[in-house]
């Protein structure tokens, strides 16, 4: 009852906040529902007992790429109702496309339960040991079976993070920033002097 | 009784919207790379709701796999979003006509 209850709960809300953040006029606004959605997602995934993953969206959905959205939405300067001129031009279309996608789905779907295509059945190889937790089982998948995967992910982010970097990266002129070469070159002889300046008379520097 | 019908219905809707998203909002940048965000969280449920319905525990690996490449994705786009306006002024997508696509 409690599962029924829930999933209804989150079901609705995702739905609702994804709808919401493609129609909302302000992309401050879409972010902030999308981070709703991710949230609604993550407990989507709690009830059927993928927790990890669950936090995973939570940590990485909310935390950084949401948070990335906001940055960027909030740093460019853009007038937003210009960009939304066309919106009822392609409404239209827009909703043709959706609404032939959902019958393709469906249409999917339905074939799928009529059962006709057999692809072979799984050997349930990969499958939790009974008595292990999500987090167990999955850590011992990740860094056992799907070890070079789990590398070649982490490459994909090292490529991306130096993509960013060096996409974004810009030498600014107006700045006075620090020269590590003037810096190291400097030799104590012209960096200091040593005076003994006589009583009342002051020093030159 | 919450069956991985459900699931399949909740991700299609969440699938659908998304590419709504690219159509209604086809200036915006920013709305369709939130979009493309919204298509992958539905490809991850599904990969969560197939993983708990076949007890395997490989689908909840390959929603990792497609949480990273969401997150380099995400960044990749935004940089690009970012050097684009720096020297256009402007992201509609109906004026990126740089390369003479």
């Amino acid at each position: 009852m409690i599962h029924t209850i829930a999933f209804y709960l989150f079901a609705t809300l995702v739905v609702a906040s994804g709808a919401i953040t493609i129609l909302a006029r302000n992309p401050v606004h879409s972010v902030l529902w999308l981070i709703l959605a991710f949230f609604n997602a993550a407990g989507l995934m709690v009830l059927v007992g993928a927790e990890f993953i669950a936090m995973l969206l939570v940590i990485v959905y909310v935390g950084a790429v949401a948070v990335l959205f906001l940055f960027v939405v909030m740093m460019l300067d853009i007038d937003f109702a210009e960009l939304r001129a066309g919106f009822v031009k392609n409404f239209p279309l827009g909703m043709l496309v959706a609404v032939v996608l959902l019958c393709e789905i469906v249409l999917g779907i339905g074939a799928f339960r009529a059962g006709a295509l057999h692809l072979g059945t799984p050997d349930g190889s990969a499958a939790t040991a009974v008595g292990v937790s999500n987090i167990k089982a999955i850590g011992a998948l990740l860094y056992g079976r799907y070890l070079f995967l789990f590398e070649a992910a982490g490459v994909i982010l090292l490529v991306a993070m130096i993509g960013a970097i060096v996409l974004t990266h810009r030498q600014r002129s107006d700045t006075r920033g620090q020269n590590i070469g003037r810096q190291i070159a400097r030799r104590p002889e012209e960096a200091t002097v040593n005076v003994k300046p006589e009583v009342g008379k002051g020093v030159q520097l | 009784m919450i069956g991985i019908e459900h699931y399949v219905v909740v991700s299609s809707i969440l699938f659908v919207l998304g590419v709504l998203g690219i159509f209604l909002n086809r200036k915006n940048v920013i709305v369709i790379l939130m979009a493309i965000e919204l298509i992958l969280l539905a490809v991850n449920i599904n990969f969560v709701a197939f993983s708990a319905f076949l007890q395997d525990l490989t689908g909840q690996i390959f929603a990792m796999f497609v949480l990273t490449v969401a997150a380099g994705e995400a960044a990749i786009g935004l940089a690009i979003l970012v050097i684009y306006f720096r020297g256009r002024g402007t992201i509609a997508v109906d004026d990126v006509n740089r390369m003479k696509g």
